[in-house]
């Protein structure tokens, strides 16, 4: 049945994430606040992060969107959380080598399961809609910081 | 009467298509339909026995292909009735023909203080150039609502229209919802006010019968790519006294009756308005679609869609509580457009999983985000019909999404 092909897309651990997100609260005393929408589907998110001495302290993802974009948000706060924000960065450019079908170049853990995303290319700014709010995110924090 | 779904068909060679192992069931025909052989044939034809330039060639294949182009005006007029060739212009698209009347027209005629009235299910189309000349202008839009049943509220259209009014654009089919607006009374109001009135047919050009002189509206706008014609190709009509008195859209060859090094004369109407080499094969193949279409016989084709979308009201409403329909839920007050929402399941996945069933529909704010957002969601998913549709495949639709919404789950309502 084709519908199995979509396996292929939707890896469990997509599905898990997508059905019970992780890091959904607002971290206490956040200095990083980014928004990211994707008109073309009407998703929207919020990111918030802790910042301290260098390191992401807590996360927080909040919003609507649809399985790849809610699924690879909440995988990215598990991925980025308590780790040296040059770690994080890393990740990030990891992923987005990912996302463009290159070799990520840093070990991205379950992350690793959205490679699939690639073959569907109008899904892949939602697989890449809370990186690119962290992104953000961080270049606003490294302004003020 | 009888109508031939099955010989309509075969027509289609993209019909017969397999997708991901399953046959494809096209149900996106609000963003563009399919063409049949005679279109595609034409296009073959004209490349392959008279491609030439037209209006300057004193040679035979030049002539045969001014002629072909020419008669494909004339088929235009009579579909939608328009008292003669004069008044068809021939565009990219309507998003095109709206702007050809925003920049000849609206420049001339809108000022500081005037008003421009629209609706809030318009295209992005029907929008954005009124919001460009508005700003420009200093003119102010005013919006009839959209009230909960998807219909516009038409007491609300007399308040708005007032002496300061100066156009009223309206569509005559919503591409979301599939309402049906009261265009005759709309137009009425509009002129009552001594407004004109620019009616949106990208959809109804498609799937209603249409005749502007019973319409009485001033400009009427569509595009070939809906309605079984090629890409490239739209349609702009307007009234010719209107038509004669605007400046031209753009200037260059072919518009012109002469040029000087300092100034030119335009030439007659309709060729003001279409400056440089014209998309000469997509119109003659676009002659032939409206051929077809005028064979079927629009009220055939209308009638078939209105049993297709009634059948597929009641299939889809039986999912139960589930699944959310937006817009009116007779299919009398509406073409054959379904937006819904189902199992809170995101639209770009149910897209997604429809797919592997064969089932194009569309997902997302269908060029509409102020409608989206009087809906109250960010996207919609979108099943759209058009003459060559069939029950059977409403069916298949019907347990795709039953088979999406088995592979989803339940737990998806957390967004
Ligand atoms: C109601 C309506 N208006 C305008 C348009 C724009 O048509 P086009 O993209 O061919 O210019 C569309 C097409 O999606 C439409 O559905």
């Amino acid at each position: 049945m084709p519908l199995e092909q979509l396996d292929e897309l939707y890896r469990e651990i997509i599905l898990d994430h997508y059905k019970s997100p992780r890091n959904r609260a607002v971290p206490a005393e956040a200095n990083v606040k980014a928004e990211g929408k994707n008109p073309l589907c009407g998703d929207e998110i919020t990111l918030e992060v802790r910042v301290e001495d260098g390191v992401v302290r807590d996360v927080g993802l909040q919003g609507k969107g649809c399985s790849i974009s809610l699924s690879s948000g909440s995988m990215m706060t598990e991925a980025i959380k308590g780790k040296p924000l040059a770690e994080a960065t890393a990740l990030l450019a990891g992923f987005k080598e990912l996302m463009r079908g290159h070799e990520p170049g840093v070990e991205l853990g379950d992350l690793e399961a959205l490679g699939g995303v690639r073959k569907f290319p109008v899904r892949v700014k939602c697989a890449l809609l809370a990186w690119t709010t962290l992104e953000q995110g961080l270049k606003g924090h490294n302004k003020v910081g | 009467m009888s109508y031939d779904v099955a010989a309509v068909r075969r027509d289609f060679p993209i019909l017969s298509r397999v997708v991901h192992g399953k046959p494809l069931v096209y149900l996106d025909n609000a963003a563009t339909s399919q063409k049949p052989r005679q279109v595609i044939d034409a296009l073959v034809k004209y490349y392959t026995e008279y491609n030439a330039n037209i209006h300057r060639g004193v040679y035979l294949l030049s002539q045969e292909a001014t002629e072909v182009y020419e008669q494909a005006r004339e088929k235009v007029a009579k579909f939608i009735n328009s008292p003669g060739f004069e008044s068809i212009i021939f565009t990219r698209n309507t998003t095109e023909a709206i702007n050809l009347v925003a920049y000849a027209w609206g420049r001339g005629n809108i000022s500081a203080g005037d008003e421009i009235v629209l609706s809030g299910m318009e295209h992005h189309s029907n929008m954005v150039p009124w919001q460009l000349l508005a700003k420009e202008r200093g003119a102010t839009l005013r919006f009839v609502e959209v009230l909960d049943d998807g219909t516009l509220n038409i007491e609300q259209l007399y308040s708005l229209i007032n002496g300061r009014t100066k156009l009223v654009a309206m569509t005559q089919m919503s591409n979301v919802l599939g309402t049906i607006t009261p265009v005759e009374e709309i137009v009425r109001a509009a002129h009552d006010q001594g407004a004109l009135c620019l009616i949106d047919g990208a959809q109804s050009a498609a799937h209603l019968p249409v005749d502007v002189q019973q319409l009485g509206c001033d400009f009427f706008a569509f595009s070939a790519h809906k309605m079984l014609g090629p890409t490239g190709v739209g349609v702009l009509y307007g009234r010719r006294e209107l038509l004669e008195e605007m400046p031209p859209f753009l200037g260059g060859g072919d518009m012109i009756m002469s040029v000087s090094l300092r100034e030119a004369t335009w030439n007659d109407l309709p060729y003001k308005f279409e400056a440089g080499t014209p998309n000469i094969a997509d119109v003659i193949a676009f002659g032939e679609a409206v051929d077809y279409l005028a064979r079927l016989g629009m009220k055939n084709v209308r009638q078939h869609e209105k049993e297709l979308t009634a059948y597929a009201l009641a299939a889809l409403g039986e999912l139960g509580p589930d699944i959310r329909i937006f817009g009116p839920r007779h299919a009398e007050q509406k073409g054959g457009v379904i937006s819904f929402e189902y199992g809170g399941i995101h639209p770009h996945d149910l897209g997604t999983a429809l797919d592997y069933e064969g089932v194009a529909i569309r997902a997302g704010h269908h060029c509409a985000q102020p409608l989206m957002e009087r809906l109250g969601v960010p996207a919609t998913a979108r099943a759209s019909f058009y003459l060559y549709n069939t029950k059977e495949e409403v069916d298949v639709l019907v347990s795709a999404l039953k088979k999406a919404r088995a592979y989803f789950g339940d737990a998806v309502r957390t967004a």
